[in-house]
């Protein structure tokens, strides 16, 4: 019993580091999603300077959720990666490029077009990557004795496509607010403009996930529609529409902050509704979270140190947010 | 099967392939990071315009290791997945928490802190930002504590069970677990080895300005420290690297006889082999260059110690000797190269010539890349050495991999040399290019200070920018 409730207390302590990862690093990919379409110059440094001093911190989110999931849930780990061969390499290299470019970019203004490039490719290639590992968790990982046993491309669907692309658009939505609210002047019109379709992109593919989602499998039609629980999860595509007039409320009314937001609150009843589809399940609809869970020497001794360490890291990353508040100038390099 | 043998090596290959990639990085952001912290103390305390120049010179040195040490770190964290599920699977409950642990007290503080230690010098307090900086080189310190007590728990484990998943699991108590036998030797040397490794980079890069201009100030400062060190720490890791030795003969003795080349026990007493050509196949040394009883009384203390050979060992417990034997040889040249180096500036300093004698500044610019050579070298005498095993006597290699297709692996094998020569050779030029140029009183922040909207103020910045100083 005890260990049942700290093996799901660890799914939670996952799922937070996931969810940070996916809002935080996700504003990061989104800006350079959106890249090639801001003006050389300004634009782009204006840009750039809104996430240099946060983006590495952001980053750690991934190898807090893929070490977290290794140290609590080995299994899980052992299986979706494997399964997910192709993708996790495109991400990491994906990676490579995005995390190089901040820096090269300005080491080298003979070669910057060609490191602007990079970003924007590094980080579109991470950013679907991510999405369509998320389509392939759902459709099903094929495991036999513990062990994934499919082939290198069974991840490949139009599911798992659809959720690729329902994930960059996302994305690009999270930097396209963020900008709003750290840049001024023409970034910020160009910003809140490139906001208004990400945000109908962003409602139209979520839709679509949703709608094709319950058909992949019973139990997801299931969870969803059956009485009595579809009195409680009828209530996450309420907030979501709430949510979504609220957002467009807020472009047309210039708000610096609220469309951020709600994009922020977008995301996190996504994130909601995917926890009522997959919960309790580490793979969905093979391994549980208790098949997959480390045993309870391990999770005790990291939650002895999560608890304590990672309130103090919230209070630093904050701190570090709070020093660079304010909008990011264009002055300032050379 | 045949496809089955072919993935086990391709990943290893590409195991082998982003970890010594990655550990080039950190081997220098751990020294570099604790020398910027001592030079900005250096600054606050003396106030001498120099250090603060100095600071600036290698914090945007630093930032581009720094950031390569990242990127190829979040690929190795993920490849244990990818390419070693079933090593996953089982060593996971042992070595997934202590790696929890290295990213939630190292690295989040290093990224943490690391926005503020590069663009925050005008939005904090010198206080906070000097707090900064020891943030960062504390955090790659802790770093490097988890991150070797995982590496040692796999060459010598400890207070481990195995259940019935069959997955090594905690017998009780996480100290024996930590604190496994080869622990501390490794951590010691492998920090001193970062330190070494920055040492000689600042050292070669001062000696270069010098052999171009021996008055520039920042030139002279950077190499003084720099063969202080060599002088002071080379001989400390020499005999960090002889206690690390004998403590492997007691724990992984085949690992020794193999850095050695003996292949047959020696009843009265081991020779040294200086050079030779070692063959698995045939079971001994060719041509090779030795001096007697010398082996036994480095190993033992004794030139008449009787030790083992590598045929009192099964055959399938025997590393691949070649590789072993010439990485030990490469490193330990290269030691003692570094301590002949340490040495000289020693006397050129007795002498007062430390910033005339061109021969030692040539010599140092030709050891400036030594440091990087004799870690990769170690970390392939201390992982080669292991095998045939990943968890050392228990789990084989051959045994630790993912189901995956060769064909998956051998892709991703050659994205991953592309991508990384291509990012990390720009990287290197970029550094390079950087290094040639002298350091200049009036040295700049790195060029891209994100600004704060005019009218906000935080309490405590400093006002006046850090070139004033000079
Ligand atoms: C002795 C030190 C040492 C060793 C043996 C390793 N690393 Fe490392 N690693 C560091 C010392 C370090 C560091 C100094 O802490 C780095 C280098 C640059 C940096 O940003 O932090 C780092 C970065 C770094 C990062 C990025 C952290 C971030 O996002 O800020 C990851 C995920 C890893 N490493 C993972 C690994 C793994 C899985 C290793 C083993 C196979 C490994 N490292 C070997
Ligand atoms: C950064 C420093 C390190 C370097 C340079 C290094 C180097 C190597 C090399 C060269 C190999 C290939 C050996 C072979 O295939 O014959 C290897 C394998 C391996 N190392 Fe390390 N290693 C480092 C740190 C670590 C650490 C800290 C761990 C554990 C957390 C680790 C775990 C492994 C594993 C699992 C393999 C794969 C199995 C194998 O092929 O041996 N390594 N490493
Ligand atoms: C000249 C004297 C030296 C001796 C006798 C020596 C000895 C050793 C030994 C025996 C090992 C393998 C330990 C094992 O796996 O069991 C080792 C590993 C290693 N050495 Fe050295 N070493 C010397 C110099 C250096 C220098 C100058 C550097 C770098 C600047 C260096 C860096 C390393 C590293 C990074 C490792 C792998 C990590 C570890 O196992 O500690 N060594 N050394």
């Amino acid at each position: 019993m005890y260990s049942i409730d700290l093996t799901t207390f660890w799914a939670a302590i996952i799922g937070f580091a996931v969810m940070a990862y996916v809002v935080m690093d996700g504003f990061d990919l989104g800006i350079g999603i959106l890249f090639p379409s801001f003006a050389v110059g300004d634009e782009r440094d204006q840009a750039m300077n809104s996430i240099a001093p946060v983006w590495d911190g952001n980053e750690t989110w991934l190898v807090m959720g893929g070490g977290g999931l290794l140290a609590a849930f080995p299994l899980a780990y052992a299986i979706i990666l494997p399964a997910t061969y192709p993708l996790m390499i495109a991400m990491l290299l994906g990676l490579v490029f995005r995390g190089v470019a901040f820096e090269f970019r300005w080491r080298d203004p003979g070669h910057r077009p060609l490191w602007d490039v990079a970003f924007w490719l590094g980080s579109l290639i991470a950013a679907f990557a991510q999405g369509v590992t998320l389509g392939a968790i759902l459709q099903g990982i094929h495991v036999v004795n513990d062990a994934y046993a499919g082939g290198w491309l069974d991840w490949l669907s139009p599911f798992s496509i659809l959720t690729g692309v329902a994930v960059v658009i996302g994305y690009a939505l999270l930097g396209a607010t963020w900008l709003i609210w750290k840049t001024e002047g023409t970034s910020q019109r160009h910003a809140r403009r490139a906001a208004f379709w990400l945000g109908a992109g962003t409602l139209l593919a979520l839709a679509a996930v949703s709608a094709v989602t319950p058909f992949l499998d019973y139990d997801y039609w299931r969870r969803w529609f059956a009485m009595p629980g579809v009195l409680l999860t009828a209530q996450v595509p309420l907030l979501v529409l709430i949510c979504a007039a609220t957002f467009f409320w807020s472009l047309k009314r210039e708000f610096d902050r609220l469309p951020f937001l709600m994009a922020l609150t977008l995301f996190l009843l996504s994130f909601i509704g995917l926890g009522i589809s997959i919960y309790p399940y580490a793979v969905p609809r093979a391994i549980t979270i208790w098949d997959a869970a480390a045993p309870v020497e391990s999770q005790l001794f990291m939650l002895v140190g999560a608890c304590v360490i990672i309130p103090l890291i919230l209070a630093y990353t904050g701190w570090a947010y709070w020093v660079f508040r304010g909008k990011a100038g264009t002055a300032g390099y050379h | 099967m045949l496809d089955n043998l072919d993935a086990v090596i391709l990943a290893r290959a590409q195991f082998a392939f982003t970890v010594s990639f990655h550990f080039i990085f950190p081997s220098f952001s751990i020294g570099l990071a604790s020398y910027l912290m001592v030079l900005e103390a250096l600054w606050l305390k003396t106030g001498q315009g120099v250090y603060a120049n100095l600071f600036r010179y290698w914090l945007k040195i630093f930032a581009v290791v720094f950031g390569m040490g990242v990127v190829s770190g979040v690929v190795l964290s993920y490849q244990f997945g990818t390419n070693w599920s079933v090593f996953s699977t089982r060593a996971g409950p042992i070595i997934g928490p202590l790696m929890a642990y290295e990213v939630m007290t190292a690295f989040f503080l290093e990224a943490g802190f690391l926005g503020v230690m590069l663009f925050g010098m005008s939005k904090v307090g010198k206080g906070l930002h000097f707090f900064a900086t020891c943030m960062v080189a504390l955090g790659t310190l802790i770093s490097a504590t988890w991150i070797i007590a995982v590496n040692s728990w796999m060459q010598t484990p400890a207070g481990f069970a195995i259940n019935a998943k069959d997955q090594f699991v905690p017998a009780g108590s996480w100290i024996p677990i930590i604190f496994t036998a080869s622990f501390p030797y490794r951590l010691v040397h492998t920090v001193i080895a970062a330190y070494l490794t920055t040492a000689f980079v600042v050292g070669g890069v001062g000696a270069w300005h010098l052999l171009r201009d021996r008055t520039n100030v920042g030139a002279r400062k950077m190499f003084s420290m720099a063969m202080w060190m060599a002088a002071i720490v080379t001989p400390i890791q020499i005999l960090a690297g002889d206690a690390h030795g004998l403590n492997t003969l007691e724990h992984q003795p085949a690992k020794v006889l193999a850095m050695e080349g003996h292949y047959e026990p020696s009843p009265d007493g081991a020779s040294l082999i200086l050079f030779g050509f070692p063959s698995n196949e045939a079971a001994q040394v060719r041509y090779k260059l030795e001096v007697p009883r010398l082996g036994s009384l480095i190993l033992k203390h004794d030139p008449a110690a009787p030790l083992p050979g590598l045929s009192d060992f099964p055959r399938d417990q025997w590393p691949p000797v070649p590789i072993v034997f010439w990485s030990f040889r490469i490193m330990v040249g290269l030691g003692f190269a570094m301590l002949a180096v340490g040495l000289w500036s020693l006397l050129a300093r007795f002498r007062g010539m430390l910033y005339d004698w061109a021969w030692l500044h040539r010599a140092c610019v030709a050891l400036g890349p030594a440091g990087f050579v004799a870690v990769i070298a170690g970390w392939v005498t201390t992982e080669v050495g292991r095998q045939p095993f990943t968890v050392y006597g228990l789990l084989r290699t051959a045994e630790s991999h993912s189901p995956l297709a060769a064909p998956a692996v051998a892709a991703s094998l050659v994205a991953f040399v592309l991508v990384y020569f291509a990012a990390f050779g720009a990287g290197t030029y970029y550094l390079l290019r950087l290094m040639a140029k002298p350091p200049a009183p009036g040295e700049k922040e790195p060029p891209k200070v994100p600004q704060r909207a005019a009218g906000i103020t935080p309490a405590g910045s400093v006002g006046v920018p850090l070139t004033a100083a000079e």
